[in-house]
């Protein structure tokens, strides 16, 4: 304020000084905030050309008198708002309103802080650019992993599939660019198709504040942004190059940006990814590599009033399946898992063989804003998404080649969002959905489709009010409306349609013809779901803060639950979803209280989900085919409730040494048995201790270590099987977990000045220091063979 | 000014929108809605095994022709085995849903190195008598020599790449495309 008032002092001397010409002219004007058209004190008007300047008064008034008439080139900055140029040319006298945009970080990069919410009310956490990078060649899932309260349900070690609380696939809403992601996320081996290197930040909001993208976030809502640039004429960019000992591969990322001064900008980023087969301490795991190759491409125009985005992802993964997973029939499950040792050990190599997995995803937008005057900022968006996953495993003849599953997914949306924010203590958003999805079972794979054709029709309706209440309390409510129509067309055996599940009495309306053994038909559903959420937010001193979250969501049953019919190769199991099954509803109640400080501050947040209807996929009994005997896993809807605790705690030891730990305890309970539910996460822990010397090239060498316990509540569904090897029945232990482990880790990085703009940086990492064997429950491979051993990792980065 | 340039973006939102669908559109390459996605090829329906001596034939008969789930699958067999006989046997896979029923043995026996027959039997000894393209055992083929009188089971396994050679099912690996037990086999 004082540098402010010798600015006002100096201007009125230069403004004395001016007298001296003959000019005659007078420019008065006002400064306003535009959002609620309140005068702004203490702006800078600066008329550049003639080097002068003045500050506004309390009504944001100002005044330059005897001007030459001319050009004028004017500077207009305040305090925390973006600065504002204008020409004019003056030939009379004239009184103009400068309108200044307060919300900076709107228009600017995003300033890091430790507390930068997405939502104020919210309870969430974010990983920033630095964590991500360090990822760069993982996925989104393991990245998400470091975090309190996330865990993933994995398929070997490259599908990674994250989970909050407990809960995947549909229960999770994955948002990338404002787009919803649909990549069949309903699978549990399908994992999102998000390239991590094409993100910025990444949000996880364990809490209720995800209305705004949809209605069925019970576990919660991973939120992928992008940066937002600086209004300048600039061109900057980043390569980095990280090689891996495990696995002999590794990733290279390339990013370039050109921002203008005009307000338009363009990114393109471009990776590519591959892996050979990874290997356990005791043997290589044959046929886990990978492949990806990606590209992101975003150009748009960001100004004061108005601005739009366009941006289009491209992601190519191809995914080796662990080939000893591979199997016929129970009893080679059973062979796995009494053996040590997974069935096909092989010498290293690059080739992706069967079993794997080959998706594309593509993914466009266009989203454009319009700010109003004194009343808010419209947007609206269209996006589309094409998903083409195509599932190899091995097979006989001239069907090798082909895929068992070849699925391709469209979705497209248009969306509008209304944020209304004129008011100072009451910011309202709303908005409207339309949404189309078409599911082609592509033919040709010779198989009978999983997932059969369908189309989708959603609409959804949103309203989310924020309303402060004083300085230090802010109160939010929201209310949401889905409607959503699914219709498909399926074959079934007529046997199971008749008899198996009384489908012929329950759904006669379904059926079009009959063909010997098999029936057609077109089941319809329509379904209306209600969510709301409420959020408080009440700050202490002392950086302390309290946060409140209810919410109320409901699901509608995805594809697989419905539909889903036969034989799950990979998994040698048969998965059975119904048509019975019905919405879910989840009341979810999480606290948080959090201290925001960076020498010692920690959040506690303990939840309880209680989820009526929950829909779960346990295994039911055997069948006898052919092939011998499978277990069949059916859908089924149960009462379900999950409560936990997460906590995180950050201490600055002395100046160069940081301890931050998590700490998260969970439990999830099957109340219509009486029993644990399945595949819930065990209580872990982890510890981290940085050293950093900024003086140093910035060296960092942190320690990290992670201890997952034996997860001893799980529901018990072992069987017994005739072995006909044997000529004797055995156990089937498909549910007891491994025992509990711990890893160590180590990471080393220094910035180096290499250009006269940039930087270079160097990191030196290693996972599973000692080297450990151990299995995670949560990984549906682990019958089959260890996890990962020891990685060396170099990573190089540029920044230019 | 301002007016204009609004129009200017919307106009380009517009461009751009329509692009975007007209690229949707002609991503539509693959698209198909002949229906005909009830297609299993690669499915057995129904395991033959054929012991002949002479004039002397048995035939065991493991058939599910609506494949998994539906009705549940059925063996027969079509008479009593011959005390201290040696049978002639020889196994068929076949996929009868398609019409005329596919055989599926020729595609074994194309990918001989690939496969092997394993049987499991309480009724008497058997050996396989052919070999695939590497001079291992295959299974399609063999010599069934049944022991005193009485009763008991066999069971037919077909192994997908299998450790070849092997010193039997416990080292062989692979994963299992067929495994059917004919139970209450009588001897006389």
């Amino acid at each position: 304020m004082k540098k402010l008032y010798s600015i006002c002092v100096l201007v009125f001397c230069i403004v004395t000084n001016a007298i001296a010409q003959d000019c005659t002219y007078t420019f008065k004007g006002q400064v306003i905030d535009f959002h609620d058209n309140t005068p702004l004190f203490g702006a800078t008007v600066h008329i550049l050309n003639l080097d002068t300047y003045i500050a506004t008064n309390e009504k944001g008034e100002f005044e330059f008198k005897n001007l030459c008439a001319g050009k004028l080139t004017i500077e207009v900055q305040h305090i925390s708002c973006e600065t504002k140029h204008l020409t004019i040319t003056l030939k009379q006298n004239l009184y103009k309103e400068i309108l200044l945009e307060h919300h900076l970080e709107e228009l600017n990069e995003v300033i890091v802080k430790t507390n930068s919410k997405t939502e104020i009310t919210s309870i969430e956490q974010s990983l920033k650019k630095n964590i991500i990078d360090n990822f760069s060649d993982k996925s989104l899932g393991d990245a998400l992993n470091t975090m309190s309260g996330v865990s993933s349900l994995n398929t070997g070690n490259s599908i990674v599939k994250p989970m909050i609380h407990g809960l995947h696939s549909s229960r999770l809403l994955l948002v990338n660019n404002n787009v919803r992601m649909f990549d069949q996320e309903w699978g549990d081996e399908h994992a999102p198709n998000i390239d991590i290197n094409a993100s910025e930040r990444i949000d996880v909001i364990k809490g209720a504040n995800t209305l705004k993208y949809g209605s069925d976030a019970i576990g919660g809502m991973i939120l992928i942004k992008p940066k937002k640039y600086a209004i300048k004429d600039s061109i900057f960019g980043s390569s980095l190059l990280s090689l891996n000992s495990n696995g002999l591969g590794g990733n290279l990322n390339s990013e370039i940006v050109k921002t203008y001064k005009s307000g338009f900008y363009g990114k393109l980023q471009l990776n590519y990814k591959q892996f050979g087969d990874f290997k356990a301490p005791n043997y290589y795991l044959t046929n886990s590599g990978l492949k990806s190759t990606n590209a992101s491409f975003r150009f748009g125009y960001n100004s004061f009033e108005k601005g739009f985005d366009a941006y289009y992802s491209f992601v190519d993964n191809e995914f080796a399946i662990l080939q000893s997973s591979h199997i016929g029939n129970v009893n080679d499950l059973v062979n796995a898992i009494n053996s040590q040792e997974p069935r096909v050990i092989e010498d290293f190599s690059y080739k992706i063989n069967f079993p794997r997995q080959s998706i594309v995803h593509h993914l466009g937008k266009i989203e454009a804003y319009k700010r109003f005057k004194g009343f808010g900022k419209l947007t609206v968006q269209y996006d589309f998404q094409i998903n083409r996953r195509k599932e190899f495993d091995l097979r006989r003849g001239d069907l090798k080649n082909t895929p068992v599953i070849d699925l391709r997914l469209f979705t497209n949306s248009l969306q509008s969002d209304l944020q209304i924010d004129y008011s100072e203590n009451l910011k309202i958003n709303t908005g409207v959905l339309l949404r189309y999805q078409q599911n082609d079972a592509v033919a040709g794979t010779g198989a009978r489709a999983l997932i059969p054709d369908f189309d989708k029709y959603e609409t959804g309706v949103y309203a989310v009010g924020n309303y402060t209440i004083n300085d230090t309390s802010e109160l939010s409510a929201g209310i949401r409306y889905d409607f959503s129509h699914i219709d498909a067309r399926k074959t079934y055996n007529l046997t199971d349609w008749n008899d198996t599940y009384n489908y012929d009495e329950l759904f006669p309306q379904f059926e079009v013809s009959v063909e010997n053994t098999r029936i057609q038909t077109n089941p319809k559903f329509t379904f209306h779901n209600i969510s709301a959420s409420l959020g408080y937010i009440k700050q202490f001193e002392n950086n302390m803060s309290f946060v409140f979250n209810y919410g109320l969501a409901n699901r509608v049953p995805n594809p697989s639950e419905l539909f889903s019919d036969g034989l799950h190769h990979s998994a040698a199991r048969i998965e059975t979803g119904l048509l019975t099954i019905g919405q879910e509803t989840a009341h979810k109640f999480s606290f948080s209280l959090e201290k925001n400080n960076d020498s010692f501050g920690f959040a506690i947040s303990p939840y309880y989900k209680q989820i009526n209807n929950f829909i779960q996929l346990i295994p039911v009994g055997i069948t006898t085919t052919i092939r011998g005997a499978f277990p069949v896993w059916e859908y089924n809807q149960v009462n379900a409730r999950i409560l936990g605790v997460d906590i995180d705690v950050n201490k600055k030891i002395n100046n160069q040494l940081d301890y931050f730990g998590t700490l998260s305890l969970l439990r999830g309970d099957n109340l219509t048995d009486d029993i644990p539910l399945i595949h819930m996460p065990a209580a872990n822990f982890s510890n981290r201790i940085s050293y950093t010397n900024d003086e140093f090239h910035k060296l960092t060498i942190s320690v990290t270590h992670k201890t997952i316990l034996e997860q001893k509540r799980f529901p018990d569904y072992n069987f017994t099987t005739f072995n006909a090897t044997q000529q004797q029945d055995v156990y089937v232990d498909i549910s007891s977990t491994p025992p509990t482990y711990s890893l160590f880790g180590l990471n080393t990085s220094a910035t180096f000045n290499a250009f006269k703009k940039g930087d270079l940086q160097f990191e030196f990492n290693i996972e599973n220091l000692f080297d450990v064997s151990y299995r995670e429950h949560l990984n549906r491979l682990r019958y089959f063979a260890d996890e990962v051993g020891r990685n060396f990792n170099i990573k190089i980065k540029i920044n230019y | 000014m301002k007016k204009l340039n609004t129009i200017k973006t919307i106009k380009l939102l517009a461009v751009l929108f329509i692009s975007t669908l007209a690229f949707t559109a002609c991503s539509d390459d693959d698209h198909d809605h002949d229906d005909d996605h009830d297609h299993e090829e690669e499915l057995i329906t129904t395991v033959t095994y054929t012991l002949t001596n002479g004039t002397d034939i048995v035939t065991m008969i493991y058939s599910d022709e609506d494949g998994d789930g539906g009705n549940p699958a059925t063996s027969s067999i079509s008479g009593p085995l011959t005390a201290n006989t040696i049978y002639t046997g020889a196994v068929k896979l076949e996929n009868k849903t398609e019409s005329p029923a596919e055989d599926i043995t020729e595609e074994v026996k194309a990918e001989g190195d690939e496969h092997e027959f394993f049987y499991v039997s309480t009724v008497g000894k058997i050996t396989k008598t052919d070999v695939d393209a590497n001079n291992n055992s295959l299974g399609i083929e063999t010599t069934l020599t049944t022991g005193t009188a009485g009763s008991g089971s066999l069971t037919i396994i077909l192994k997908h790449e299998p450790k070849k050679p092997n010193s039997g099912l416990n080292d062989a690996g692979g994963s299992t495309d067929v495994e059917v037990t004919f139970n209450n086999i009588t001897i006389q």
